[in-house]
């Protein structure tokens, strides 16, 4: 899978979990400050992640992941 | 709506686990009941397709998973979780082995993580969910020859205090039932010493059925108890009050 189409795959699932407008689901956007995401939000995108783009994703990978950036690359590890 | 809802019971066979298994089948809910070595009764195959029995360990996630995922499979996902399956091991501190420590916390509290654990992703995604938790009084009166039973219940409370933290956005809560004395199958175990102190110092002066249970968890499963969470709710005739 291309990194453009993955992207939007992630996107969807931002967009279906966070509730959010797609443009503002973009590579910089910290999931507290520009989505408003609190820490069971970004579990429940992390479930939705898991099932669409069928990978596990450990506790301790999320440590440090505040940002869609930093989530699509945990992501995109997984399906390389 | 909330008559169709789905509710898993673990414990469901007899007590109070078979009382609020029949109070929310006469209301209208699809119910499945867990067993280890009994059956329920005969009477709620009456209710047919909205009632299903299932083999389940708690001590077992293997076969918590299993037991899940049968019911899932006939009433979707579940909605309503009631973690009522509890064991008792008794002794005095100075005689109880770890065996019996960890069997006790394994089943008990340990039981009610998994369980929960396995329920909690679809309830978030479904955003409602009910579960509740049945302790007991000993939980916070203490008891003598039961510390690992405390010791489990009172777990649960902190269990379910934290857990009701994390998903109240969701609509979804986390209760605990703390019975006081009970006429079950495991009160029936107690000596009769004991259980005539227990009730003559309960201001109700009798022990309670199982149905007097069952309402209230009836209760905190319904539509109606929507913003009631984290709550632990004695049901046992005053016995506690001032604990």
């Amino acid at each position: 899978m291309d990194d453009a189409k993955a992207f939007e795959q992630f996107k969807e699932c931002a967009v279906k979990v966070l509730g959010v407008s797609p443009d503002k689901v973009v590579m910089e956007a910290n999931f507290a400050e520009d989505l408003d995401a609190d820490s069971l939000d970004i579990v429940e995108l992390v479930m939705e992640l898991e099932d669409s783009f069928s990978i596990k994703v450990e506790e301790s990978e999320l440590e440090g992941v505040d940002t869609v950036g930093g989530a699509f690359n945990l992501v995109k590890g997984k399906i390389a | 709506m909330q008559e169709s809802r789905c509710v898993f019971i673990t414990g469901g066979a007899t007590g109070i686990g078979a009382a609020t298994s029949e109070v929310l089948l006469e209301r209208g809910y699809k119910v499945a009941v867990t067993y280890r070595s009994r059956h329920s009764s005969e009477n709620l195959t009456k209710y047919g397709d909205r009632f299903m029995e299932v083999s389940c360990d708690v001590s077992d996630s293997d076969s918590i998973d299993s037991a899940i995922d049968q019911v899932e499979a006939k009433f979707g996902k579940i909605e309503i979780l009631i973690v009522n399956a509890g064991i008792t091991e008794d002794t005095l501190l100075l005689r109880m082995s770890h065996d019996a420590w960890d069997s006790v916390i394994e089943t008990n509290l340990t039981g009610a993580f998994r369980l929960t654990k396995k329920v909690l992703p679809s309830m978030v995604r479904a955003r409602f969910g009910r579960i509740v938790f049945v302790s007991s009084v000993i939980a916070g009166m203490g008891g003598p020859g039961q510390a690992n039973y405390a010791a489990s219940k009172a777990g649960l409370s902190g269990f379910a205090r934290s857990l009701a933290r994390e998903v109240a956005s969701r609509n979804i809560t986390a209760n605990v039932i703390a019975p006081g004395a009970v006429a079950t199958a495991m009160t029936a175990n107690l000596s009769q010493k004991r259980m005539d102190e227990m009730t003559s110092s309960i201001p109700m002066q009798r022990v309670a059925e199982p149905s007097d249970i069952s309402g209230a968890i009836a209760f905190l499963v319904s539509e109606e108890a929507a913003y009631i969470t984290g709550v632990i709710l004695p049901v046992d005739g005053g016995l506690s009050m001032g604990f």
